[in-house]
């Protein structure tokens, strides 16, 4: 019988690996975006405009702003379950947490998709 | 015998000053909560101050040169920006480095110290070369 607790991780090794793929995904975009961003400076208007405009740039910027929520997600449920011992709270932050990560990603694909 | 000393309970040290002012923690362990410091930063309220920012920059090109000739002048407006900054870049490199133990690179005390130092260095270094574009 396995002793789960609700508030507990899914004890496998799903959560472990997403965080690091998520990582990796994510570094290479603040690569790239850094890169064009440092040859384009200063920056204008029309640039920075035209940036976000194009296609895979918006997309790249979504699978970024999904990687960056999994990634938190993990992250944030680990400090969580580290510092909070109490399960009402645990729950009540994880559910925040929850909702901040998915707010970021709608307000995200909104000034993308404008 | 041995449960019995298993379940002796061994006295806790962990008063507050005992962890700031008397446990030391080993610089590779400086590295590991300010990993985890900086990843709660960005979460929030980071996160959500950029995509304001990116908002803003993106809406109109009043909104863009708004916050580039105004907002962004701001005394305290450059302070969280350099906050942002050292967070970004000290996550980043400490990131790395755990992926790179993961897959067992420089787990030897000699490298691990040393990758320790790199970070420190290469974070703070790329902290002061965007904070002095900032400013």
């Amino acid at each position: 019988m396995v002793n789960r607790i609700i508030t507990g991780a899914h004890y496998g090794m799903r959560d472990w690996l997403a965080q690091r793929i998520t990582a990796a995904i994510m570094a290479v975009y603040t690569l790239i975006v850094a890169a064009i961003v440092l040859m384009n400076t200063p920056l204008k208007y029309a640039g920075w405009q035209s940036l976000f405009a194009q296609g895979w740039m918006r997309v790249a910027t979504l699978l970024f702003a999904v990687s960056l929520a999994w990634h938190a997600w993990v992250g944030v449920r680990d400090i969580i379950m580290d510092y909070i011992k109490q399960d009402g709270l645990r729950l009540m932050l994880q559910v925040l947490t929850l909702l901040l990560l998915g707010a970021y990603l709608g307000w995200t694909i909104q000034i993308l998709w404008r | 015998m041995a449960t019995a000393s298993a379940k002796k309970l061994r006295p806790k040290y962990l008063s507050l000053p005992a962890l700031l002012f008397e446990i030391r923690l080993p610089l590779p362990g400086w590295i590991s909560i300010l990993h985890r410091i900086s990843g709660a930063l960005l979460v929030f309220p980071l996160t959500a101050w950029l995509l304001w920012l990116l908002d803003a920059s993106l809406a109109s090109e009043a909104g863009f040169e708004k916050i580039r000739t105004h907002y962004l002048q701001l005394p305290l407006v450059k302070v969280g920006l350099l906050v942002f900054i050292w967070a970004y870049c000290h996550h980043f490199c400490a990131g790395i480095r755990f992926l790179l133990l993961d897959l067992n690179k420089g787990i030897a005390l000699r490298q691990a110290r040393a990758s320790s130092v790199a970070v420190l260095v290469v974070s703070l270094a790329l902290t002061a070369v965007f904070g002095a574009r900032l400013w």
